[in-house]
């Protein structure tokens, strides 16, 4: 790792005050991504700041929503009576993630700012019609992944909360890769009175998006079998030596009907 | 540079380490505790699991820095030769080791495991050890051991 500097503020405006003063500085939340980046010198950052002493790590249930602070460890989502109670897909999304010890340390905001094209958070922030909020502005799900490890977010901004919209069903099934126990395809279904929400991680090569032809199909019939006849097309999605286009297409469709129940 | 304190086995260990150092290297280059290995270095393999602030966490993965003012415990604080931990008394009776490198991990992550879990079954056991790899391919009798453990240590 090359050389850097650590600090830890005590608030996200001290924080924002640290970034400012180093010329490529990184937030570190969890670290789960960012210290393994460091080893591999793939980058390097004049300063690290960490924002785990910042108090974001609250979780509430605020009615139509529940909030989730940025800095809540996998663990802590996983295990919370408030996430289990309001959206347990959500807490077993979680729960999945990683081994216990990347959950032990692991962040929301973290997973969700990295926007790895495999990471499962992502899909839940679509599909449950979160809000992103930062210390700045409030940024719709749709607005905030913009590209494989592209976020809506500047360089100078923080993630302090999420806030989820409730779903009157729900369930995220994913297919993990059995050696890194990534995603290969994950899904993450949402209904809504208004209709049904699908996201798919894992899969895309601009990474997690939503599945309009199979939302559509399921607003009009939640079940699996109005997605019996759907040609998933291969178009976008990611090519390599774990899988083919056209296999995580047909793991798109085989995941989403398991996760319509 | 700067010194960076922590609580390590019960003993504070303040050393000028620079910003970049990992709290595995802290452990095993400046407290002089090797218990704790380094196996892939990439997060992966578990050998450097170590408690910090009671919750099994990698520590090839953590900054000694983001440790600071923790309390961290290693293989060497959970027991000795002469009086082992419940849990390294299961892994030597159900020969839960072979060549043994995986083993500090192992029983650091099983006793996280089993006080979370007391009656963990199998399937849950082999899934709380996914942060740990056994390059023996020893997992049968590391499951074993961790169930013993579990009964010995009564939790």
């Amino acid at each position: 790792m090359y050389s850097t500097k650590y600090v830890k503020p005590n608030s996200t405006p001290e924080a924002l005050e640290a970034i400012k003063s180093l010329s490529e500085g990184k937030f570190l939340a969890g670290g789960m991504t960012l210290i393994p980046t460091l080893k591999q010198r793939l980058a390097s950052p004049d300063g690290l700041v960490d924002i785990s002493g910042c108090n974001l790590d609250t979780i509430a249930d605020e009615g139509e929503t529940i909030k989730i602070g940025a800095m809540s460890r996998h663990v802590s989502v996983a295990e919370s009576p408030v996430v289990k109670k309001a959206i347990p897909t959500l807490a077993s999304l979680a729960e999945g993630i990683g081994d216990r010890q990347v959950r032990n340390r692991g962040t929301l905001g973290g997973s969700v700012a990295n926007n790895d094209p495999s990471a499962c958070y992502p899909s839940a922030v679509l599909a449950l019609k979160a809000t992103v909020h930062t210390n700045s502005r409030s940024i719709a799900a749709d607005d905030f992944f913009t590209g494989m490890f592209e976020t809506a977010l500047e360089e100078d901004e923080i993630i302090e909360s999420i806030s989820f919209s409730k779903p009157t069903k729900a369930n995220y099934v994913k297919f993990p890769n059995p050696a890194s126990r990534y995603a290969m395809v994950g899904v993450f279904v949402a209904k809504f009175g208004e209709g049904v929400r699908v996201a798919v991680t894992g899969a895309g090569e601009g990474g997690v998006f939503r599945h309009k032809e199979m939302e559509t199909a399921l607003s009009s019939n939640y079940s699996s079998d109005s997605l019996s006849s759907l040609n998933i097309a291969s178009d976008g999605l990611i090519s390599d030596l774990h899988a083919s286009a056209e296999y995580r297409a047909n793991l798109i469709k085989e995941m989403t009907k398991r996760a319509v129940v | 540079m700067g010194d960076i304190s922590l609580t390590i086995n019960g003993k504070v260990e303040t050393h000028d380490v620079g910003d970049n150092t990992l709290l595995v290297d802290f452990i095993r280059e400046k407290a002089g505790l090797t218990g704790t290995h380094i196996g892939c270095d990439t997060s992966q393999c578990g050998a450097c699991v170590v408690h910090l602030d009671g919750v099994s966490v990698k520590a090839c993965t953590i900054l000694a820095a983001q440790a600071a003012g923790s309390e961290v415990t290693t293989i060497e604080g959970i027991g000795s030769s002469d009086s082992l931990h419940p849990m390294q008394e299961a892994f030597q009776e159900n020969h839960g080791l072979q060549c043994g490198f995986c083993t500090p991990g192992m029983v650091m992550s099983a006793i996280e495991l089993v006080s979370k879990n007391k009656n963990a079954s199998e399937k849950e056991i082999r899934d709380g050890l996914e942060g740990n790899i056994c390059r023996c391919t020893g997992y049968h009798n590391i499951v074993k051991s961790v169930k013993a453990g579990a009964e010995k240590m009564g939790v």
